[in-house]
Parts: C-alpha cells; structure tokens; sequence
C-alpha cells in the first residue's frame, strides 16, 4: 500500500461525524447556505456544477442558484422553495458531515421535525433585512424541544444591509432576548456569525466585507463542535431488536445459541455485568458481546451488537435490556409533549398505535392538557390537535413500556404515533 | 479487542452501526422481506453488513436479482458464486420473461433496460408477497434519492408520493403496510461513494473483476465511453459500434455495474481498491453523472422513474 493511501486511511479512521441541520424563515437563504458550503468545500462536483448552472440559466439567473444542490425534486425546482429534507454530505478530512435541509415553510413544519430529529447541531437563520420572524421563533422553539444542544444563528444576505454591524448587532439582541424567554439560552449555547450565503462570507472563506467580526466562520464552528452521544453519564439501554437461534444448526457450539441483538442506544456495557430484561425483571449477567465475528469486552453508545445472556431467559424483540443498577420501572401510562403530523387531527376517541424503541402499545388518549401557541408561547386549553400543532398529552397504554424522560434520554423519552387504518406516522413524542 | 470507551465512533463504524441496526428493524417489522443484489459493489456492502446483523444465524430473507439480461457474465458468475458462499437463497428474476409475457415492451432491442427493471421487480413483489425491498441505494447518487427516507413507502402500485412521504423521526422507523403495498428500505442511505470504497477496504471485500482498472475495447458516443462489442449470456453481443465510431482500446474501470447500454466506464489505471481510495478522493465528477447515461435525459428523470416504482 502506498503512503498516500495510509494517511488518508489513517485520518478517516479516527474521522468523527457530526450532523447538522438547517432551519428558519422561508427565503431566508438555508439551501443556499449549504449549496455555498459544499461549493466552497470543493464538495460539489463538475458535472452536478453544469447540471444546476444550465438550470439557472434557463430560469433566466444570471449567477449559478447553489439552492438547487439541495431542492431536488420537481415542485421544488418550480417554486424555488424547498419542501421536504434533503441530505447531503461532505467531508473535510477530518470529520464527516450529514446535511440536513429543512423548509422554512409552515406547512411543512413536519418535514423541519423530521430533520431535527437526528441532527446535533441546528443552523438557524435569519435575513439581515426582516429580523426576527414567528418562523424564526417557531423552529428555534422545536429545536428547543427536539433537544438539539448546539445552536448556531446565522444572520444571512448582509451584503443585502451594507455589511452593517449594527444590524447584526441588533438582530443578536433580539434573538437573545427571545431564548431567554423560552429557556432555550440557558440550557445550550447559542453562537451567532454574521454571513452572506450568496457571496461566501464567513461560511468557509472570511473575505473582507466584515472586519468588523473576529470570531470564527462557520466551517471553524463546526470543526469544532462536539460529536453527539458521548455523554458518559448515560444509562446503559439495550431494546432488543432480533433475537437470534439458529438451533436447526447441527453444529454443537450454535445449537444453544441465544444471541439477542439490538443497537445500544445509550450507555456502555462490558461482560460480566449484571443486567436485567425488562419488562419481565429476569436477572442475569453479560456471557458475551459480539459484533460481527469480533468478540468484545465492552461496548458503547450507538453501537449494533449481540449480547449473549448467562442464563437462558425467554426474551424477545421488544423486550429491553438494561443494567440491574439503573433498572426502570414499566409504565402503562405516560405524559408527553406531543407535535402533530398528520392531515387528520388527532381524535381523542380513537386508539392509536405507539412505537416506542423496538416496542408497539396500543395507546388512548386520556387528557390533553394544553396545547402551545408557538408564535406567543402561551399555553391554551385544546380537545382536539391538528397539523403541526404542539401539546402536552397523557396517554394510557394497552402494553408497559420502559420509559426516561426525554431531557435525560433521547433515545427511551421519544415515541412516534401511527394510525392503524393508514399506518402513517401521524405524531411525534418526547416524554416528560 | 477493547473499545474506546466514551469516545465517538469513527464515521465508518458509526455509520456501519447505523446500517445493521436498520436491516435488524426490517427483519424485526417486517413479515417477508427480501434484499435486492445485483452483484455490484453497493449490494456487495449490504451483504456484508447482513452477515454482521444476522450471524451466526441465516439472513431473515432471500436475495433478489432482477436481471435486465445487458449485464456483465463475470459480473453474473460473481453474483451466483457470493450467494453460494453465503448458503443463502437467491431468486433471479428477468425481464426477458416479462417482455415474453408482455407486461414490457420494447421499442427498440437495443434501448436501455434499467427503467423496466420496475415492472418485473413489482411482478416479483407480487409472486412472493414481499412486504419489504432492502437496496443499497445512497442518497449521495442523485438528487430526488437525497430526499428519501430510510424505510420508504410505495403504494400498491409502487409509486413513491415524494410530496408526501411519512415523517421519520430519531430512529423509530416505521415500515408498516398493509397487503400489497410495499417498504423500500435504504441501509446505506448515508453513505457516499467514498465510505462504501473504504468499508470494502476495510472489510477486504472481493468485488467483480470489471470494478478495477482493465482493458477494454471502447468507443466514443455522444461524448461518452461505450465498452464495445460485448458478449452475453445468451451468446448475443451488443454495443456494436456504429458507422464512423472507432473501436479503441483502453484501460477503464466501472464506478457502478448497470445495464451495460447504459453504463459508461471511467479511464483509471486504478488496480487495486486502495487506489480506487485515492481516485474517489480527487474525482471531479459524480458516480452517476460520469456513468450513467439514462439519468442525464432530463433534470427529473430519476423522480420520475421513482414515482413510478423504480428502485
Ligand atoms: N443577496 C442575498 N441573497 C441570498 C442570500 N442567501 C440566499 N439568498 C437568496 O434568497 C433566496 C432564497 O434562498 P433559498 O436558499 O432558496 O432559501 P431557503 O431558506 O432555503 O427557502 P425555503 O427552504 O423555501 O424556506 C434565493 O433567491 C437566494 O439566492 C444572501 O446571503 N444574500
Ligand atoms: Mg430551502
């Protein structure tokens, strides 16, 4: 192998990811952004370059428009906004990078939820000119509760306002002010940049429209931002997604064989530890962790194992298994801020079905206690719940589940609801 | 072998996770799933990361080929020797048997397969009543597959609603159906040509032949490189160059095994997969947009034939 190949070898192997997303305002540049990111990464290559520079040419633009790196479909590209998440990826050598692409459209709130889901880090938008706007509000608000620890503000199309630092400066207050006020400040940090998606400014280049701002661009924030789920305070949760008996096997070694498999969803977990499977409460040890052929002593968030039990215990998917120190009690009941998907409001009388880790209930609503006004943050007495609305809901579950509270896990606090007549997924959850 | 605890996976480990824990919920939701395999390096990967999900037990589906007839025999054997070693099930499909019964029909015998390639995939859907399609399609290839979701919904007739598509939130997939509609699941959504050449570095997997620098007789067509004269299975050999087209021979290697019609090689002196590594890293041009001449027809070609049950 030559040496070439080791250094790159090398460097990607220790590579850490970061995922990140996109948000704010309609028009408010968020395609743009990430067209101007991937361009000025060198990420974006000829063909793709020829291929959105003959569409803006044809639209009549006079510059290539980088918003169409992102808005690949159709009704997109007709009306120059973009309707569901895009992902894209780019790499800087030290660090993957997953995009996510989310419209600014109220309508297609769901879509933004979706995105914020899985992302670590929330790019927030604001157009120099408007300031502020309930769109702005609404998904720093749902950032806030999807639980994203990492805020980055940017203040874009400065070159639309002079490059004016007072603007910016004004824009910063008021952002502020406003996290204060939901508590969206408090628990996280909130960086602010000033930029111009369109020209480059501050994204990977620092040009020199902006002297006046010496902190660092925004590729500098996001080298530097810390990688999701290493929180080694984390309990150890393991929802069994598979279990594995392969008895047919004539083979002696495989013929007792009981492998249950799942992906850790937090916390770390080593042979010999004692463990209990919820939500029957059978207590055994860790025999031992395999991924693939690989025998392992440990093993750690957010990785696809298979842990083999000391005692032969009837599991099975759904089930979950957790350390006998930090076990949880079942619950047949739970409180929860729920966002609505779904065309069809949610109907009180109706049952549901929860999908909680690898675990289904069936599910009643039993009080909806208020629904949020996103734009004032006021809580209002609600019965019913419609598209993108927002709510706290208790309901009661026809099967226990093993739950945390959200803030403390996102990966056993969250829940998604389904409708059984269609099978869409119609709510989101995240237990308090 | 001891981890790093408290420190980040890599991003290939990370996204290996991400993978394996995907194709568990297939097998863990759904009650007939099956695994598309072409043989290609994508596919390849899945299989691999299969063997990592399910061992020591046996896959919880059998693999799938549908077969446009314009392939590669080496690529073919390949596909039939990996399915042996595995000891898994592996059904072939082909649309010589849906243009015999009709439900394709060609204009011409020469046009490129890989769009009907849905019409006996849905045929095979429906002979065995699979509920889900695992496929190594990656969101990083084109631009309509970079707004879809891991578990994908297709109606009974296939189609992908891209306006409408289910939320999918954290990791809490949801790949309910019922009869006779259909999940098409991405394990490898997030992955990028470059990750799936450095995962079968470092998986030492073996590929076909065809993905490493050869020579081959080509010739050039509407700006692209056309491997000449090709032979196949049935004895019959196509891409026959045309008046004035001049037959040259060349070193090249595929970025992606398609429908030979259609599927232009690269030049590379590339050998090794190592190398190829390094290529990746300082290409200028996409996987697709170098070799795939049937997506450059129109800016939606690939939404389109989405919409209408494509993989
Ligand atoms: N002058 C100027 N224009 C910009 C800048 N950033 C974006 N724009 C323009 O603003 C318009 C909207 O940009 P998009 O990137 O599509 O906005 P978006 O936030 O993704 O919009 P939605 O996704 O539909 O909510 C386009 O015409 C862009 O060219 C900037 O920094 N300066
Ligand atoms: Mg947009």
């Amino acid at each position: 192998m030559s040496s070439t190949n080791t250094t790159l070898n090398a460097n990607n192997h220790n590579d850490s990811l970061l995922r990140f997303m996109t948000c704010g305002s309609v028009d408010d540049g968020k395609s743009t952004l990430i067209g101007r990111l991937l361009f000025d990464t060198k990420t974006i290559l000829a063909d793709t370059l020829t291929q959105i520079s003959n569409t803006s040419k044809k639209r009549g633009m006079e510059a290539v428009d980088l918003s169409l790196l992102t808005d690949g479909l159709q009704a997109e590209r007709e009306q120059g906004i973009t309707i569901d998440v895009a992902y894209r990826y780019f790499s800087t050598g030290t660090r993957k990078y997953i995009i996510a692409d989310a419209p600014g459209h109220e309508q297609y709130t769901r879509n933004m939820v979706t995105a914020a889901s899985t992302a670590n880090l929330a790019i927030i938008l604001i157009d120099a000119r408007r300031g502020v706007l309930t769109q702005t509000r609404r998904h720093s608000y749902l950032a806030h509760l999807v639980g994203i620890q990492h805020i980055v503000v940017a203040v874009n199309k400065m070159d639309l306002v002079n490059y004016d630092q007072a603007v910016y400066d004004k824009i910063c207050a008021d952002y502020l002010a406003f996290a204060k006020e939901i508590g969206f400040a408090q628990s996280r940090e909130i960086r602010f940049i000033p930029m111009s998606a369109l020209n480059g400014d501050m994204l990977v280049d620092r040009l020199d429209n902006m002297p006046w701002y010496t902190n660092e661009t925004l590729l500098e924030i996001l080298e530097s931002a810390p990688a999701a789920h290493i929180d080694a305070d984390e309990e150890f949760r393991f929802p069994v997604q598979f279990v594995c008996r392969p008895h047919a096997s004539a083979d002696a070694d495989l013929h007792d064989f009981r492998g249950f498999m799942g992906r850790i969803e937090s916390g770390n977990i080593a042979v010999g530890d004692a463990v209990t499977v919820l939500p029957n409460g059978y207590q055994s040890t860790i025999k031992a962790i395999q991924l693939g052929d690989v025998q392992l002593q440990e093993a750690q968030t957010e990785q696809s194992v298979t842990l083999l039990l000391a005692d032969e215990i009837d599991t099975s998917r759904g089930d979950m298994i957790v350390k006998s120190s930090s076990a949880i009690q079942p619950v047949k009941q739970i409180e929860a801020t729920v966002c609505w998907l779904s065309e069809t409001p949610l109907s009180p009388a109706r049952t549901y079905i929860i999908r909680h880790t690898t675990r289904e209930s069936k599910a009643k609503v039993g009080t909806i206690s208020y629904k949020v006004d996103v734009n004032t943050l006021e809580q209002q007495p609600t019965s019913d719940l419609k598209m993108n609305d927002i709510a706290r809901i208790q309901f009661k579950l026809a099967q226990p589940l093993m739950v945390d509270s959200y803030n403390n896990n996102r990966a056993t606090g969250a829940f998604i609801v389904i409708d059984e007549s269609t099978n869409n997924t119609v709510g989101a959850g995240m237990i308090v | 072998m001891l981890n790093n605890t408290h420190k980040p996976l890599s991003h290939l480990d990370w996204l290996e996770a991400e993978a394996i824990h995907i194709l568990r919920e297939v097998a863990g939701q759904c009650s007939n799933p099956v695994l598309l395999f072409s043989g290609g390096k994508d596919s390849l990967c899945i299989l691999r990361l299969a063997e990592k999900a399910f061992r020591p037990g046996r896959f919880p589906f059998p693999l799938l080929h549908i077969d446009t007839g314009h392939n590669y025999q080496e690529v073919i054997d390949f596909r039939d020797q990996r399915a042996a070693e595995l000891g898994e099930r592996l059904i072939v499909r082909s649309l010589e048997d849906s243009m015999k019964r009709g439900t394709i029909v060609l204009k011409n015998p020469d046009e490129p397969r890989n769009k009907h390639q849905s019409v006996t995939l849905l045929e095979a859907i429906e002979e065995f009543g699979f509920d889900c399609c695992i496929g190594g399609a990656r969101r990083d290839e084109e631009k309509a597959r970079a707004k879809e979701r891991i578990m994908s919904f297709r109606d009974e007739f296939g189609q992908w609603d891209p306006k409408n598509q289910r939320p999918e939130l954290w990791n809490l997939y949801n790949a309910r159906s019922h009869k006779g509609e259909n999940i098409r699941a991405f394990p490898i959504s997030n992955w990028t040509e470059m990750d799936v050449w450095q995962y079968i570095e470092r998986e030492n997997l073996a590929l076909p032949s065809i993905y490493f620098a050869h020579q081959r007789d080509v010739f050039m067509r509407g700006g692209a490189i056309f491997p000449a004269n090709v032979p196949l299975a049935n004895g019959e050999v196509i891409n026959q160059p045309k008046n004035g087209e001049e037959i040259i021979n060349m070193q090249v290697r595929f970025r992606t095994v398609g429908d030979i019609t259609c599927t232009a090689p690269v030049i590379s002196d590339a050998d090794s997969v190592s190398k190829i590594v390094v290529e990746t890293a300082t290409t200028t041009i996409t996987e697709r947009g170098a070799t795939r001449l049937d997506d450059q027809t129109s800016d939606a070609s690939m939404e389109q034939r989405k919409k209408e049950g494509y993989f």
